[in-house]
């Protein structure tokens, strides 16, 4: 279990780290919390020839709250997602998927960043931003550009940033409306079986907004429209939510693997995806 | 590949020592350091028996290149307490049987210790979700969970005692 070798690079500021992803292209990659990447790289199956810790880069840090727009940096850890009461109260979402992310130890060491761009469909943070139309902010050697989470993922490990971009910043609206986080998983500490992100707004008892998105059910989070459009306009009762279960269950791919066949994963699912649309509506 | 120097705080002595950008903290503590305390248990992030205090946060140290740690303050079960004066959690998981083997307890009472600091007055539950990242392979939990819980009773009346 221990690495191949490396250089460590500890630049102090954007402008170091995007220099030596110039100078080293494919051949580096930064490092996070790495509490995905030292993992691979123990069992090999990441090769970095040169490692970018990008700890020390201030401008990577914080939550900024104002205009009605959350703007999260990169390197701001799942614990300080999960501590932030001004967050909590303009997102509550955020804590409660965040607290069903591994194991506290992870937590205090794993980022939003590193988690959204690694690409892994086990991942919780990628379909919860894809619920929340989240956007991603990339910066490289060109410049900034922002991509919403929704275009982001196109299969696994493999996103839209390019090799030689760093994940900057993550923004989305304040959150109105009910909203829920639900995941099945072998034990705490374990990535989802199925797990599912929902939002719903409402007035006068219909939705008038709804947002369902899934993790681990497919090669990339799977954002559901059918599922949505099934919603809006109705009153959220049984049979509305059991089609829009039907709807979603619709878009999804999941693999066999050890956390079991096709048919148990496609019910599973179903399960945590309506619980996920009943507590949004009852908190809407 | 270039060897660095660390220089780091380990239980409150400055530290440095020579390594590989690939070396882990972990092995860092124990084989360059002599701080044994710290156990490897899974070696694979999941197990906790690793845990180590980095600037206020429980770190699985198995997960960890030392490079990272460059510059940092670390506690690990060493720091906490000696054995002619054991701290409040060691004696508490003496009385109330908090192990049996003893090979997650370093890890077990340094992310206790880190968790009293964050909530000094847990419930049971606080307790378990906060341990959920320290596996323990004799004691069924139980007693565990109850040794923090009286450790954090007993910490509180010294507390209330001094004022
Ligand atoms: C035991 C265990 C259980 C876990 N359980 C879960 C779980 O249930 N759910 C879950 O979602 N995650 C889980 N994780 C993963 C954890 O949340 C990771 O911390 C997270 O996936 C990656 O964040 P990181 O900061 O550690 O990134 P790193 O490991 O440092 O990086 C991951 C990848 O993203 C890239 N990257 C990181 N930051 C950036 C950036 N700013 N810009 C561009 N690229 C970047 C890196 O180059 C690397 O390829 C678990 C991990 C462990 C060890
Ligand atoms: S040895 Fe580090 S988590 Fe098990
Ligand atoms: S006491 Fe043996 S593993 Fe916990």
């Amino acid at each position: 279990m221990i690495p191949s070798q490396f250089e460590y690079h500890r630049p102090a500021d954007m402008a170091g780290a995007l220099a030596v992803l110039a100078e080293h292209g494919d051949d580096a990659r930064v490092l996070a919390g790495g509490h995905s990447l030292i993992p691979m790289m123990k069992l090999r199956m990441a090769d970095v020839p040169h490692l970018i810790d990008l700890q020390d880069i201030e401008a990577l840090k914080g939550i900024k709250i104002a205009g009605g727009q959350i703007t999260i940096g990169a390197m701001t850890t799942q614990h300080e997602l999960i501590a932030d009461t001004a967050l909590h109260a303009a997102a509550p979402i955020i804590r409660e998927a965040s607290l069903q992310i591994a194991d506290p130890q992870v937590r205090y060491m794993g980022t939003i960043g590193g988690n959204v761009a690694n690409g892994d469909p086990g991942n919780d943070m990628p379909g919860l931003m894809q619920c929340l139309d989240a956007q991603f902010t990339l910066e490289g050697a060109e410049g900034k550009r922002t991509v919403p989470a929704r275009d982001f993922y196109e299969a696994a490990y493999m996103t839209e940033r390019d090799d030689e971009e760093i994940l900057t910043q993550i923004s989305f609206a304040v959150q109105q409306g009910g909203y829920a986080y639900e995941k099945q998983k072998r034990k705490i500490g374990d990535y989802a079986t199925a797990a599912c992100a929902v939002s719903i707004t409402k007035e006068n008892g219909t939705v008038t907004a709804a947002s369902v998105a899934m993790t681990n059910l497919s090669d990339t989070p799977v954002f559901s429209e059918a599922a949505n459009a099934v919603l809006v306009g109705t009153s959220c009762d049984t049979a509305d939510i059991k089609a829009a279960v039907a709807a979603a269950l619709e878009d999804i791919d999941p693999t066999e693997d050890n956390r079991g066949p096709v048919a148990f994963k496609k019910h599973v699912a179903g399960i945590i995806i309506k619980r996920a649309i009943e507590r949004a509506a009852s908190r809407a | 590949m270039t060897k660095q120097i660390i220089k780091m705080t380990v239980n409150g002595e400055v530290q440095e020592v020579i390594a590989e950008p690939r070396e882990l903290l972990i092995y860092v503590l124990r084989e360059k350091l002599g701080m044994t305390g710290p156990h490897v248990g899974c070696e694979t992030s999941h197990c906790g028996a690793c845990t180590v205090d980095i600037d206020g946060k429980s770190v699985k140290s198995c997960t960890m290149f030392a490079a990272q740690a460059q510059g940092a303050e670390i506690t690990t079960i060493e720091g906490l307490g000696s054995p002619d004066a054991l701290h409040v959690l060691q004696e508490s998981f003496k009385e109330h049987h908090g192990l049996q083997c003893g090979y997650c307890t370093p890890g077990m009472i340094t992310r206790a210790h880190r968790l009293l600091e964050e909530n000094p007055d847990p419930t049971e539950e606080d307790v378990r979700i906060g341990m959920a990242g320290n596996i323990c392979r004799c004691t069924g939990y139980q007693n565990i969970v109850k040794s923090i819980l009286s450790a954090a009773a007993e910490m509180n009346a010294s507390k209330e005692a001094a004022q």
